[in-house]
């Protein structure tokens, strides 16, 4: 149970919560219920909730699936520096944010989702995770130089023994049988024609 | 094929996730617009109908003959709506249903499964509340009797005189509606508790391990024996162990024929129970840890062998279950097996690199071997390609040119480097084989099997009795 990253499932679960909160919060304002205006305030909660969890952030290893469309919230998530990318803040935040759409019956669903994923990231801060964005890797363009390999710099085995350097290094890949020091061969060497 | 890659499974997990939850979202918001008009019913004190039989008897000596289940007008939805059965059950089954439903997305279940495993256990909550939900009786309906003394077609107009005792109309009796949910889960749970006990009965069964083999590549091979097990190509089981977690069974494909003595699968190191088990299984020093197994669960792909020709397709972790068919096979093949039609074998082996797959390199050399000992070279063609290539390895293979095996598998046959080109493969498959049925069968991403089933169409022959090509959409 070592790896798991719990952000990410609250991030899930706050997510899912924002979506009961707009629509708890529709239900309440449409049907006009008793205190209606905890509903409009569940829809506005429920937005922001929306917008800051959609972005999904890095995992600590491996790649990451981003949500389709996520680099947007993702610049402006980047903007608040340790407000986004510290789990405590989260999890206060999203614990402060469901309690007024608790006195309402069509809302308090969203408040109890809310604050389980205000739990979850609780724990995550506590294992000491954080937010981190998603980049786009820069392309590496091939390098046009790195691929033409250099011919071989030293004859073949033919050890002129007084002007020895140190044999080139990546001979393997295109030069052939490596020019090593001043060797005798144990064996004579012939040219293959291949 | 791969670690949680059961279609069927995925399939029924997609539609059982979204359909529900849809409805309930119906469900609650319809209970929530009742509860209001309820609650504004009570609060009525205009003498309207609804205040009326709002404030029909609760609890009188004439039973409860109750509508409205606001009882005072003090009393809030919210109050009602904890204190009764409906109303809590309701409350823990749509918060049991939405947390099994966020640990359950694709991303969370392929990162985190012990997240998804362990909260979706919540279901039991979901459907013991699902079961009892209605007991109280709160959705009322007019009594029989009460039919009769009361019509509401000519009734309802009336109400202010219902207390009138020369009224034709007596107030009306309301009953609750029994509890129905239990209706609709009784058979699948009786079901589901069979199915849990069958598994755990077979589950208990011992499993001997006759030989532990410790591949390159972190790969752990387990050949096992149980009472009474029978498997067939392609199938696979789950597999527990208790010194590691209790709870968790992992799904493994099934390296071995059916032929063989015992059953084997191969264990790649991919997250942290396979990582404690092969961790476990290299300690020389203590006891093996105990094993067990449950299944052998998929279809069989009995097919394959009723092709006269076969290609076979495995790209990355989908050549395990071909570990099952290409040994089933040789063995029919061996023992000159009635049930085997195949003549020849075209297999494609995609992967990055070979690494974490050398042990199945090794069982292709041996195969190699023992075709040529039996000299049937022919039988099995098998091509490499290695989609993860460098300049390197390139280099190196183009220096060993002339050698007589493959530098990077020992193969006879040499690795090619890139994705084959189907086109090409299949056209010459139709030039040598004009007459036959050639079944393709592919373990493998969805990309490739568009890109096969495509050239099925397009190499098939107008003409049925020229070459047909089959594309199996078995997803092992």
């Amino acid at each position: 149970m070592g790896q798991i990253e719990w952000a990410m499932w609250a991030n899930e679960q706050a997510l899912a919560s924002g979506l009961i909160l707009i629509t708890g919060g529709i239900v309440a304002t449409a049907g006009r219920f008793t205190q209606w205006y905890f509903g409009a305030y569940s829809i506005a909660a429920g937005v922001f909730v929306c917008l800051l969890e959609y972005p999904r952030g890095k995992r600590a290893k491996g790649t990451t699936m981003e949500r389709c469309g996520q680099k947007y919230m993702t610049t402006v998530l980047k903007l608040f520096g340790p407000l986004t990318r510290n789990y405590y803040i989260r999890a206060v935040l999203h614990l402060m944010l469901s309690v007024p759409a608790g006195f309402l019956l069509a809302t308090i669903l969203g408040t109890a989702c809310l604050a389980i994923a205000s739990g979850i990231y609780l724990l995550a801060a506590v294992r000491g995770e954080q937010w981190m964005p998603i980049e786009p890797k820069p392309r590496q363009r091939p390098q046009v130089g790195a691929t033409i390999k250099q011919p071989p710099s030293n004859p073949p085995p033919r050890p002129p023994a007084e002007a020895r350097k140190k044999p080139s290094e990546g001979e393997e890949a295109a030069a052939g049988v490596s020019a090593g020091g001043p060797q005798a061969n144990p064996i004579p060497v012939t040219d293959e024609v291949v | 094929c791969d670690r949680w890659g059961i279609p069927a499974m995925m399939f029924l997990s997609c539609l059982l996730c979204s359909f529900p939850s849809f409805h309930l979202a119906i469900h609650i918001i319809a209970h929530l617009f009742n509860f209001h008009r309820y609650s504004r019913s009570r609060q009525a004190t205009n003498g309207s109908l609804a205040s009326i039989l709002s404030s029909l008897s609760h609890g009188e000596k004439e039973g409860d003959s109750w509508l409205n289940p606001i009882q005072s007008p003090d009393m809030t939805v919210e109050y009602v709506t904890f204190t009764s059965i409906a109303g809590l059950t309701g409350v823990i089954m749509t918060i049991a249903l939405i947390l099994m439903v966020t640990s359950a997305t694709k991303f969370i279940r392929k990162n985190y499964f012990e997240v998804f495993w362990y909260t979706h256990h919540l279901f039991v909550f979901y459907i013991v509340g699902l079961g009892i939900h209605g007991i109280g009786g709160i959705v009322r309906g007019q009594t029989e009797e009460s039919m009769n003394e009361n019509d509401p077609h000519k009734c309802a107009e009336s109400f202010q005189k219902w207390d009138n005792h020369d009224s034709d109309c007596r107030d009306p009796q309301f009953e609750g509606h029994p509890p129905e949910s239990w209706k609709w889960i009784l058979a699948p749970v009786i079901l589901y508790i069979f199915e849990r006990i069958l598994r755990f009965y077979r589950s208990q069964q011992k499993v001997v391990i006759t030989k532990v083999v410790m591949h390159p590549s972190k790969v752990l091979e387990l050949q096992m024996n149980k009472g009474g097990f029978s498997m067939e190509v392609g199938q696979y089981i789950f597999v527990n162990c208790p010194s590691i977690s209790l709870l968790e069974w992992h799904p493994f494909t099934l390296t071995s024929a059916p032929e063989e003595d015992s059953f084997s699968i191969h264990i790649r190191a991919a997250g942290d129970w396979t990582e404690n088990l092969i961790r476990a299984f290299e300690q020389q020093d203590s006891s093996i840890p105990r094993i067990e197994v449950d299944g052998p669960f998929g279809t069989a792909s009995e097919d394959v062998f009723q092709y006269e020709v076969a290609m076979l397709v495995g790209a990355g972790i989908g050549v395990t279950p071909f570990a099952s068919i290409l040994k089933s096979i040789w063995y029919k093949f061996q023992h000159a097996d009635h049930d085997l039609k195949t003549q020849k074998i075209y297999f494609y082996w995609i992967c990055r690199e070979t690494g974490a797959f050398s042990w199945f390199n090794d069982l292709l050399i041996s195969l190699e071997q023992e075709m040529e000992e039996l000299g049937k070279v022919d039988f099995l063609n098998y091509r490499l390609f290695l989609t993860g290539w460098d300049s390197n390895i390139v280099g190196h293979a183009a220096l060993n040119f002339d050698k007589a095996t493959d530098i990077v598998t020992g193969l006879k046959q040499k690795t090619s480097f890139g994705r084959p080109m189907w086109d090409n493969e299949f056209s010459t498959i139709a030039t040598s084989h004009p007459k036959s049925v050639v079944g393709v069968f592919l373990c493998g991403p969805r990309t490739l099997a568009k890109s096969l089933r495509k050239c099925c169409h397009r190499y098939s022959s107008l003409d049925p009795r020229k070459v047909q090509f089959y594309f199996n959409k078995e997803n092992f």
